[in-house]
């Protein structure tokens, strides 16, 4: 079982959340020429690397607050949450 | 090599069992090869055998990080089963069946294929049309395809609950009555005999470190065991294909995921199909032994472990109760977990890539081990002739580019859900 803490609620088990996948896509920008590439990227093409990761989480079964995870994906350990319009810290 | 024989075995009992001959050597790596396959799982033994057997290439090495069939090929639920709506996925899988059926002979290998056939359950008047229309579909693509009532279901799986009054009733299935299942241990072993017989060295506790590329071709690939020159290099590694693909400089439409599978104790025959919940994602078996063979959901965010969580295999189980009521009396034998590559389409992909000599074999998702014999026999054909054969053509690796997606189960790109 993970235990993810919610900024807005505190430490809750995996059950309340559902996943929403790597934190660090970045839609390309509205008004700017995209090329196919960029595109691809941005829907397909992911590292999905063993090691830190950070990743959107939805809190549906609490706050329902999309929140960022930096979590393992080899270990499972959780390391640091952050909101969802807050900026991860390289 | 001794030929598995009844003649054989006579032979060998009378020396108590003690001289027969290893299944495979264990070789260290040469210099040079001219094709090297990375991934000793049941997608790697198998893409070397065919190369060794319809292309005629046997100076062909297969390095393993681990060992022989200690990935998914050892860690799946054992279906196998072309029940595919779009042509390439049935052209593909239906190929894929008539290999499998004449993989013992072929290997002269026991793997144990057993065509009890498969059921989707449907759960309303809605699913049994897309059942309809998915039958037909096999069908025009000459795969076995039955449309069952109600009534024809519960007379061949009378326990599943038939009752009135659930959540989800019954209301017949689709299915496919040559699909089955087969021992999966057996078929990495079989195309290992048979590849090795044939001069490929298997080379297990290998870890590939690095590539050599240079002016857009490989030249050779760097392992734990030495360096190995190479112009033709085929990567088979499942769920740790982002790491190869990190080493190579390319990002892939792939996501790693975990998935957990299960048995119970072993009980008296009880199923002799493989049957799916129509409502909810979970498959049972019934093995040799008697174990009830399960599996179902993703745990559901990327990972590496090879272990799971209890409330992902909870909700898998609840629903394998709400189908069939008196597995809640079984106690769990083992539980275990794969890591799997999720594809943003749901379909694997077999290409050639933008390296000259590094073609790339994954996105495997849930369907690896029924997809094995197919999967080695097109990736061969793709690394020894250059090019994609027409039955791989679909699994191009620009389709994610070109917008021609083979999404089986219209998910999207949510690898998560799918």
């Amino acid at each position: 079982m993970l235990y993810i803490f919610c900024p807005h609620c505190g430490m809750r088990s995996q059950n309340e959340f559902s996943y929403g996948g790597d934190a660090t896509v970045k839609r390309p920008e509205l008004n700017k020429e995209v090329s196919d590439k960029d595109w691809d990227n941005f829907v397909y093409n992911r590292k999905s690397l063993r090691g830190k990761h950070w990743e959107l989480w939805q809190h549906i079964s609490g706050c329902r607050q999309w929140i960022k995870v930096e979590r393992d994906t080899g270990t499972h350990e959780i390391f640091n949450t952050l909101k969802a319009d807050e900026e991860i810290s390289k | 090599m001794q030929k598995y024989s009844i003649f054989n075995l006579v032979k060998n009992a009378l020396s108590n069992h003690e001289n027969w001959d290893l299944a495979w050597k264990d070789p260290t790596p040469k210099k040079e090869y001219d094709v090297v396959i990375i991934g000793g799982g049941g997608h790697g033994l198998a893409t070397a055998y065919y190369l060794a057997k319809e292309h005629n290439i046997t100076n062909v090495a297969i390095i393993e990080k681990g060992w022989i069939g200690g990935g998914n090929v050892g860690r799946n639920t054992t279906i196998i089963r072309s029940n595919y709506m779009h042509d390439d996925n049935a052209l593909f899988s239906e190929f894929g069946m008539d290999l499998w059926r004449k993989m013992s002979q072929d290997l002269n290998y026991n793997v144990m294929f057993s065509p009890r056939g498969i059921i989707n359950l449907a759960h309303s008047d809605a699913q049994m049309n897309v059942y309809a229309r998915r039958g037909n579909s096999m069908r025009l693509n000459g795969i076995d395809a039955v449309l069952l009532n109600r009534e024809q279901v519960k007379e061949i799986i009378p326990m599943a609950d038939f009752s009135e009054n659930v959540r989800f009733p019954i209301f017949g299935g689709l299915m496919q009555p040559s699909a089955g299942t087969a021992r999966h241990d057996a078929v990495a072993w079989g195309y290992a005999r048979q590849a090795d017989s044939m001069g490929v060295d298997i080379i297990q506790n290998c870890e590939v470190t690095g590539f050599d590329i240079s002016a857009g071709k490989i030249n050779g690939v760097r392992t734990s065991r030495g360096d190995i020159k190479v112009k033709k290099i085929g990567l088979c590694v499942a769920g740790s294909t982002n790491i190869l693909a990190e080493k190579l400089n390319m990002t892939l439409p792939i996501e790693t995921h975990l998935l957990q599978a299960c048995v119970s104790e072993p009980v008296k025959p009880v199923l002799d199909r493989v049957v799916t919940f129509g409502a909810g994602h979970f498959y049972i078996s019934q093995s040799d032994k008697g174990e009830m063979v399960m599996g179902g959901d993703l745990d559901g965010y990327n990972s590496y472990a090879q272990r799971g969580n209890l409330p992902t295999l909870q909700h898998v189980l609840t629903e394998g109760i709400a189908m069939m009521p008196f597995l809640s009396k079984l106690k769990m034998l083992r539980t275990w977990g794969g890591i799997m590559d999720m594809s943003m389409d749901g379909s694997p992909i077999i290409d050639k890539t933008h390296i000259e000599g590094l073609y790339l074999n994954c996105g495997w998702c849930y369907g690896g081990f029924k997809a094995t014999p197919a999967s080695g026999w097109t990736f061969a054909h793709t690394i020894a002739q250059d090019r994609v054969h027409k039955l791989n053509a679909g699994y191009s690796l620009e389709r994610f580019n070109t917008g021609y997606l083979l999404d089986e189960k219209g998910l999207g790109t949510k690898t998560w859900i799918s």
